[in-house]
């Protein structure tokens, strides 16, 4: 029983962050049908604005904000150095300027931070301990839960009942002719990109929150896990993604918990040889997105 | 002269004057810098080999030179050294110390073969399933790499790399790289290549196997890509698995972007273009960091110089600096056009 619920809380927590990266993700995955190989940076934003706030001896909340509305800065950026120029060039293009951009913007936190760790304030919050039927936990993890679920229902509420939400829901369906029917193209991708920044923000804050520290790479492993979580689920599913985030938690802590010590460290092997299993399988992932024609 | 001959002799003739400069000068900065741009040469043409006939973008091919230059070394590392240098390695291993030259050759067919076995069910896919599963490939192939310290000594250098790359031998593989290359381009598997690139419902409706055809440019990528990882081994002797990943993958995408991936001559004049950039940029770094103008040590100032190039070319001239011709069909054409009728 202890066993369980200690799974359980293990696998919600991560699979709450993971849902978190994922959908940030597909939210412009859907739309452009383009990958976002910058998306790791917009939490290595939101880390390294954290570092140069914290002297300011503001309250945690106004700072992890502050970070959050950087974040959402990067998102929009990405947009307009990356994707908008060559939007309609080529897909290979897009994947490249992307690339580049994070490289732009690791290099920079390299050179004008440093490549040195940096120290995150953090809220006393953050360390302590809960006890759940007799299982010790970090309260972080109750945290990171319930955060998931609050934004996770917020995201619904916006796509199912915002004009914007549904814009942008059309404009993934079919994006030709959502422009033809009046959805301004440039400002809904805009804002795909600035809630991506948003997810991305939180998120990056609860997972800066396990190490209390952040480097110019921070933003490798979310990537990654955004990437395996989208595939899993379907690239171009909102609840595929979300599903998809829970789905490798499960799999990572079954993993971490099952795998003898001499494999647990190719873990990363191990999964991601699943995700290439699982794309050529079933190519469109757990759930199919909408069925719509060409890339626009 | 037949254009494609044209290409090979111009771009050839750019190597061969570049070794004839260096060794004439004799400094040995060139000369090692003249030997790392012929390695890149190698791999990003490599690269041009699959991405610029079937348009898809690969990530793994860092990952290939890695499996190349680590095979190699097992290869040739000295029997006396591999005590100090693999403590953990199979026993079966430990005697074996062939010439460099065959463990470069055995480092590109190695990595050639693992690219066929993993790779064939990977070439169905197009656009970004493909690219992250090729991200996915590279991931892979560096958590291998990290892990296994049998015979990679783990995260750690691996050192005791008998020295075996000149100038000379870099520059020879590197032309032999440029007529692979255009080759390739140029032969029936290439140019049916090129067309599903161009549109593939079109080119499989007309009998193209598109996969087979992908898997075949892939393998042959991975072959370039295992002999420039071996030469690079026998270049540098020392390495860990962090030179395999995704910095590296940046810096040889970035030679193929700004060159122009559809064709030989952009692939050389990118890798060129980039190196002479990167080491100009490099000594400034060294520079700044001599004087101490800043408290830290100035790092990462070339990648970002390099990404803002990369955007730049991208969004100025999407297909690179030679878009879709090669060098010798542009010659050839500049020719003919005075004759044409007014």
């Amino acid at each position: 029983m202890r066993f369980t619920i200690q799974f359980v809380v293990d696998v919600l927590s991560l699979g709450g962050a993971y849902a978190l990266m994922a959908l940030g993700l597909v939210i412009v995955f859907g739309i452009l049908r383009l990958v976002n190989f910058a998306y790791g940076e917009l939490i290595m934003v939101a880390g390294y604005t954290m570092f140069l706030v914290s002297g300011s001896g503001l309250p945690w909340l106004v700072m992890a904000a502050v970070a959050v509305v950087m974040a959402i800065f990067a998102g929009i950026a990405t947009d307009y150095v990356a994707f908008r120029p060559v939007r309609a060039k080529s897909v290979t293009a897009v994947l490249i300027t992307s690339f580049a951009f994070s490289t732009l913007l690791q290099n920079a936190a390299l050179l004008f931070i440093s490549p040195r760790p940096r120290v995150v304030p953090l809220p006393e919050i953050f360390s302590e301990t809960v006890q759940i039927g007799g299982v010790i936990t970090p309260l972080r993890n109750i945290i990171t839960i319930i955060t998931a679920v609050v934004l996770l229902a917020l995201f619904a509420f916006l796509m199912r009942r915002t004009v914007l939400g549904i814009a942008m829901r059309a404009a993934a369906t079919n994006f030709t002719m959502a422009r033809m029917l009046g959805v301004p193209a440039n400002l809904i991708i805009s804002s795909a990109f600035a809630i991506s920044g948003l997810l991305a923000g939180i998120v990056g804050l609860l997972w800066i929150g396990r190490i209390g520290t952040v480097v110019p790479g921070i933003g490798l492993e979310p990537l990654l896990v955004a990437f395996i979580a989208t595939v899993i689920g379907g690239m171009r599913s909102l609840t595929g993604a979300v599903l998809g985030g829970f789905v490798l938690a499960f799999i990572d802590t079954g993993l971490n918990y099952s795998l003898p010590q001499e494999l647990l460290k190719f873990r990363d092997a191990f999964t991601f040889s699943l995700v290439i299993m699982i794309l050529l399988v079933r190519p469109e992932g757990l759930m199919r997105g909408p069925a719509s024609g060409q890339r626009t | 002269m037949n254009r494609n001959l044209a290409t090979a002799a111009i771009l050839s003739g750019l190597i061969i004057a570049l070794v004839i400069v260096v060794e004439a000068l004799g400094v040995r900065v060139y000369d090692r810098i003249s030997i790392q741009l012929c390695i890149s040469l190698v791999l990003v043409l490599g690269l041009q080999v699959f991405m610029g006939n079937s348009g898809i973008l690969s990530f793994a091919h860092i990952g290939f030179m890695g499996v190349g230059a680590y095979t190699s070394a097992l290869l040739t590392i000295p029997a006396q050294m591999k005590g100090m240098a693999l403590p953990d390695l199979y026993p079966f291993l430990q005697d074996v110390a062939v010439s460099p030259y065959v463990g470069i050759i055995a480092g590109g067919l190695v990595a050639a073969v693992v690219a066929a076995v993993v790779s064939y069910p990977l070439m169905r896919l197009s656009d970004a399933a493909a690219v992250i599963t090729s991200f996915g490939l590279l991931v892979v192939l560096y958590t291998v790499t990290t892990n296994w310290s049998e015979i990679t000594n783990g995260p750690r250098t691996l050192f005791g790399i008998p020295p075996a790359t000149n100038l000379p031998l870099a520059a020879a593989v590197a032309v032999a790289a440029v007529i692979v290359a255009l080759a390739f381009r140029e032969s029936r598997v290439g140019v049916l290549l090129r067309a599903s690139r161009d549109d593939e419902v079109a080119a499989a409706s007309l009998g193209a196997h598109v996969p087979a055809l992908r898997w075949l440019a892939f393998v042959l990528a991975a072959l370039l890509a295992g002999i420039g990882g071996g030469l690079w081994g026998h270049f540098i002797t020392s390495f860990s698995p962090k030179a395999f990943y995704l910095k590296e993958t940046f810096v040889i995408l970035g030679m193929l972007v700004i060159g122009g991936p559809s064709t030989v001559t952009g692939a050389v004049v990118g890798t060129f273009l980039v190196t002479i950039a990167f080491e100009s940029l490099r000594a400034i770094e060294a520079r700044l960091n001599e004087a101490g103008l800043f408290s830290d040590q100035v790092v990462g100032l070339t990648e970002i110089v390099l990404a803002l190039a990369m955007i730049a070319v991208l969004v100025l001239r999407p297909g690179g600096l030679f878009p879709t011709r090669e060098i010798g069909t542009l010659i050839k054409q500049r020719r003919v056009k005075p004759k044409d009728p007014p």
